[in-house]
């Protein structure tokens, strides 16, 4: 089963790559765009075809190892293919 | 004392720690991290700077995962000595022996120079040494150093002088090179056995060589 993990950023936490993306954006004259956040995208093959068992155990290796809570959040999405 | 310091595949700054400790008449033992004991009489455990698992993920978030970590932690917990410098500020972070975290430096750049620091507090073990107001000048090298904490937590780091190191310009002046909160550069746990700071006394040890500020630092823990 195919797992999407989305890490970012906590709102209030700045993010300097994202800034520094806006100024360039900015520079290019693309005026329409007011913000600019950059997160990682995490993609898992799990072993397994019960989405529920897939959430609990990959909301647990956010919580260990792929997301820094203190900073930042994860959302968890299973792609319909 | 036995210092150990721990290597982990990507550490790059162990031999100058090395170097830095056995200067000040010290014994040091290199341990590698897939080892599960410390040697028998360690006084203080340095994790040493560098790029563990290739900074993968973010920086030193695998390395808390290594066998030697869980030693370390028990170590620490126990009360026993442990500085992490640089990469091993970040990997006490993400074992959450301090508290916080580290980010991208806020002008996205590896920053990598000498640096004023200014003494906060020293009323602790590693910077009894330095005075209270002292600046020291000490190298910096890092892409992730920009050092993050809510509100809540910083006013609990002050309320228990857990703030050590803040960086400051040639005179002492307001200067933040990496965007930390409150521009801090050193911190400490609660109980004042663990240290964490992204600049590298252990390069600050020969004046040949631009400053040896890391000499009265290091020295802090030598009784």
């Amino acid at each position: 089963m195919k797992v999407i993990v989305n890490i970012q950023l906590k709102d209030g936490v700045l993010d300097p790559q994202g800034k520094a993306v806006h100024h360039a954006l900015t520079s290019l004259k693309f005026n329409e765009v007011n913000n600019v956040r950059i997160g990682k995208q995490i993609i898992l093959d799990v072993d397994t075809s019960d989405i529920h068992t897939a959430q609990q155990r990959v909301e647990t290796m956010c919580e260990e190892l792929l997301a820094n809570t203190v900073i930042e959040n994860y959302t968890i999405e299973f792609p319909t293919c | 004392m036995l210092v150990a310091v721990i290597v982990f595949p990507g550490t790059n700054c162990e031999i100058d720690t090395k170097y830095a400790f056995e200067k000040l008449g010290q014994s040091v033992t290199l341990v590698f991290h897939k080892e599960e004991q410390l040697p028998q009489g360690t006084d203080l455990v340095v994790l040493p700077g560098g790029f563990s698992h290739g900074d993968y993920l973010r920086s030193a978030a695998i390395a808390k995962f290594s066998p030697i970590m869980k030693t370390v932690i028990a170590f620490a917990n126990a009360g026993g000595r442990v500085l992490g410098i640089c990469n091993g500020f970040q990997m006490l972070l993400e074992a959450h022996l301090l508290p916080g975290a580290m980010k991208r430096n806020e002008n996205v750049h590896f920053i990598s120079k000498f640096q004023h620091l200014k003494v906060i507090n020293n009323n602790n073990t590693f910077l009894k040494k330095c005075a209270v107001g002292s600046l020291l000048n000490v190298p910096i090298a890092h892409g992730e150093g920009s050092y993050y904490i809510d509100q809540e937590g910083l006013n609990q780091l002050y309320a228990n002088e857990q703030v050590l190191l803040t960086y400051c310009d040639e005179l002492g002046g307001a200067e933040n090179p990496n965007g930390s909160v409150d521009a801090i550069a050193c911190i400490c746990n609660k109980a004042k056995n663990v240290f964490g700071l992204m600049p590298h006394p252990e390069r600050a040890i020969e004046t040949i060589l631009g400053s040896d500020d890391g000499v009265k630092m290091l020295e802090g823990f030598i009784n």
